[in-house]
């Protein structure tokens, strides 16, 4: 009886391959900084929307840090009812243009979809960003909030933790206020992540719908520096959230690093991006890249680096990376775009001095052929110098992109503020409560470098203990 | 928001600018510095804070016009606003009682020397200063030095005013006479401040100087402005901007400041070209 009741019951039919998300082609797109990846037509999205399986128990959920009805919203698309499926993800996700175009759902919500085991899994972040983009042409809704609990809160900090803590109180009824170092809201968003890949445009559109959730945000507010957090505790603040990130460079500390002509990546992304000087001298500040540019490290930043470079006019940009193909770190989606656009990898190769010209230019670099041992702590081979296998490389732009660790200035100025020796402020790590009362953390300023959604994660769980702490006060 | 509240001409191409920025004048001390935009498209640019006035909410800066950022800002009119002002940046002069401390300023570099002069008179600290420019012309805020310096000497490239020579001539002169000096406090352009150095290595007298780098965020993020300090790299935004003269890398900063000299002359064309924005 059992099987014949499985017969009768519809089989969904299974659609083995995603839509592809059209591009720029290769030719144009490295002449110009526009986006690459141009989003779905409606009829794509919802082509892509119907070949969800909608799982009575969705596995893709349980890969979302912050907790997006995914199904849900999915279904709304493939209903063409578009306004309903923003407003779904919206009720977890208050930065869902950004999220569809940098989280790498690959590794979360998209890696548990069923789908997945037949065949393509459900473009689930392409969904996202498509529902996100269509609101976005379309006009601003004034998002619901709670009444005015009567409380105060800051955030330090206005990239991805901040303004999603920010956005999690606001909408719960509280008076917030966001605190940012630089002139601009966004954090690693607008400074970090180049145009092509998120314009700054959708920054500028996400932070809006903040404001409109009433969140006042404070650009040039050095907290540390202008006022410290005992500060603003005293100031009236019922609670502090620190989303300060990691952003400060890591240097490779060999012998030549300080030539000229080689740039952190920050300073090479802050130009590029924060200051907009792929458009000097329009913009007033310059960036001056050569014609053989070496990247340095292989993580999204190293690919972000290389293809602006190239998009600057370098003639050859290559990737060096000291282990193999394997352990970087990038996104494939990324690694692959680097490639088409010509992008050269130099694998298991590790630099070990600069040589500059009379000017204090860097004009070679020394490296060392690199082979992988055992596993080391973080799982991944570790790389082995070969003896006698040095090499130079004639280059006259470097960008070292290796990692970037915790901004110090909060931890300097907070007395009782615990911290870890690597910088990282310690928490609670379910409700993101620090040593000191009142005063929460989340985001790479906890974790070290991490990705954006994981950042936004923790603002999340931050705000829900904040909520609480501050309506028990 | 940011209000110019008033502006004077102080030199040929060197202005002081009055602007209203309660937050930072609340909290600046001597020896740290504010970035600032003039407009959407402007470049950051470091000037350290010359005196501030927290009732007032205001502070003072003082520039000079070389490239297109502060040609810009030199272009700006009473009860304009700039773009972006943020700060205090940068930690500030360690100021104590030493004794006697000598101050240097070399050109638009005596501007960031009158509160530290000012600060250490005010801890029991007797001042000489030693004011450089290249002419008398360019000479600035000899009067106000005056007031908070037992002692000021002047020198002038081209002898117009005082001794015809450099600052670190009259240094020199002043240690071989016998004073007893126990703190150098030097700022200027990187080769006056390389030399003030050098004059006192071997008498080791203790020496102080704030160095200007190439910045971008001024905050720790980018290290276009490390410099080499006793074989270490510091971030001058961070770490600085004052260091021990004898420990500097004034050679890599030299270079390091070069970088970008064919991008500003490009930038000074365009702007003469097209006119500001």
């Amino acid at each position: 009886m059992g099987a014949t009741r499985l017969q009768t019951k519809a089989k969904p039919e299974i659609c083995k391959e995603s839509i592809p998300m059209p591009k720029q082609s290769v030719e144009e797109r490295t002449r110009n900084f526009n986006e690459v990846a141009l989003g779905y037509t409606k009829e794509q999205a919802v082509a892509e929307a119907k070949r969800c399986l909608q799982c009575p128990q969705p596995k893709c959920m349980e890969g979302c840090p912050v907790e997006i009805d995914i199904p849900s919203f999915i279904k709304s698309v493939s209903e063409f009812k578009f306004d309903e499926a923003i407003k779904k993800i919206k009720e977890k996700n208050s930065l869902p243009a950004i999220c569809g175009r940098v989280c790498p759902q690959e590794e979360q919500c998209q890696e548990n979809c069923v789908l997945g085991k037949v065949g393509d899994p459900i473009s689930i972040g392409r969904l996202e960003r498509f529902a996100a983009d269509c609101e976005m042409t379309k006009g601003k809704d004034i998002p619901n909030t709670k009444a005015s609990t009567g409380k105060k809160v800051a955030v330090i900090g206005a990239g991805p933790a901040g303004l999603t803590a920010a956005a999690d109180l606001a909408k719960l009824g509280h008076r917030v206020f966001v605190f940012e170092a630089l002139h601009k809201p966004g954090g690693v968003l607008v400074y970090g992540i180049p145009e092509f890949r998120l314009p700054k445009k959708i920054v500028e559109a996400e932070a809006d719908y903040i404001k409109r959730l009433g969140v006042t945000i404070k650009p040039n507010a050095l907290i540390g520096r202008a006022f410290t957090i005992p500060e603003l505790l005293k100031k009236g603040f019922d609670a502090v959230f620190i989303g300060t990130g990691a952003g400060l460079p890591r240097f490779l500390g060999i012998p030549g690093e300080n030539l000229s002509g080689i740039y952190s990546a920050n300073e090479f992304l802050i130009r590029v991006n924060l200051m907009k000087s792929y458009a000097f001298p329009e913009y007033d500040t310059p960036i001056r890249i050569g014609k053989k540019v070496v990247v340095i490290g292989a993580g999204n930043v190293a690919m972000d680096s290389a293809r602006s470079a190239l998009r600057l006019g370098a003639e050859k940009v290559y990737i060096v990376y000291r282990r193999s193909r394997k352990e970087m770190p990038a996104r494939v989606e990324e690694i692959e775009n680097a490639e088409e656009e010509g992008i050269v990898f130099k694998l298991l190769t590790n630099p070990i001095r600069f040589f500059g010209d009379e000017k204090g230019w860097v004009k070679q670099m020394e490296c060392i052929k690199m082979k992988l041992g055992e596993p080391d702590k973080s799982g991944r081979r570790r790389p082995i110098p070969i003896e006698g296998s040095e090499f130079l490389m004639d280059v006259d732009t470097a960008i070292i992109a290796i990692g970037r660790t915790p901004n110090p200035i909060i931890q300097l100025t907070t007395k009782g503020l615990r911290a870890t020796k690597w910088g990282t402020i310690v928490v609670d790590e379910k409700t993101e409560k620090t040593s000191l009362e009142g005063v929460y953390a989340g985001g790479d300023i906890v974790t070290g470098e991490a990705t954006v959604i994981s950042a936004m994660g923790a603002g999340k769980s931050a705000a829900r203990a904040i909520h609480e702490y501050i309506m028990k006060k | 928001m940011y209000k110019i509240v008033a502006i004077q001409t102080l030199a040929p191409q060197t202005k002081l600018i009055i602007v209203h920025a309660p937050e930072v004048a609340e909290k600046a001390q001597a020896g740290q510095f504010v970035i600032l935009r003039v407009d959407e498209r402007g470049e950051r640019i470091p000037l350290t804070l010359v005196d501030w006035k927290p009732k007032n909410g205001t502070i003072v800066l003082i520039f000079q016009e070389v490239g297109v950022s502060t040609k810009k800002l030199g272009s700006l009119n009473v009860n304009e606003e700039l773009f972006d002002v943020v700060g205090p940046l940068g930690n500030p002069s360690d100021i104590k009682y030493y004794g006697t401390a000598v101050v240097i300023g070399g050109g638009v570099g005596i501007a960031p020397c009158l509160p530290i002069a000012t600060a250490l008179q005010k801890v029991g600290n007797e001042v000489i200063s030693i004011l450089g420019a290249r002419n008398e012309k360019l000479l600035i805020l000899e009067e106000e030095m005056k007031r908070v310096s037992t002692k000021v000497h002047i020198s002038t490239d081209d002898g117009s005013k005082g001794h015809k020579g450099f600052v670190s001539d009259i240094l020199k002169s002043l240690i071989e006479k016998g004073n007893s000096i126990d703190v150098v406090y030097a700022i200027g352009p990187s080769v006056m401040m390389r030399a003030v150095a050098e004059v006192t290595r071997s008498h080791k007298i203790k020496t102080i100087v704030s160095l200007n780098p190439i910045m971008v965020d001024g905050m720790g993020m980018c290290g276009a402005c490390r410099v080499s300090v006793g074989g270490k790299v510091k971030f001058a935004c961070v770490d600085g901007p004052e260091f021990d003269a004898h420990q500097v890398d004034f050679d890599q900063l030299i270079k390091r400041q070069q970088a970008f000299i064919a991008e500003e002359n490009l930038a000074l064309e365009h702007i003469e070209k097209h006119g500001g924005n």
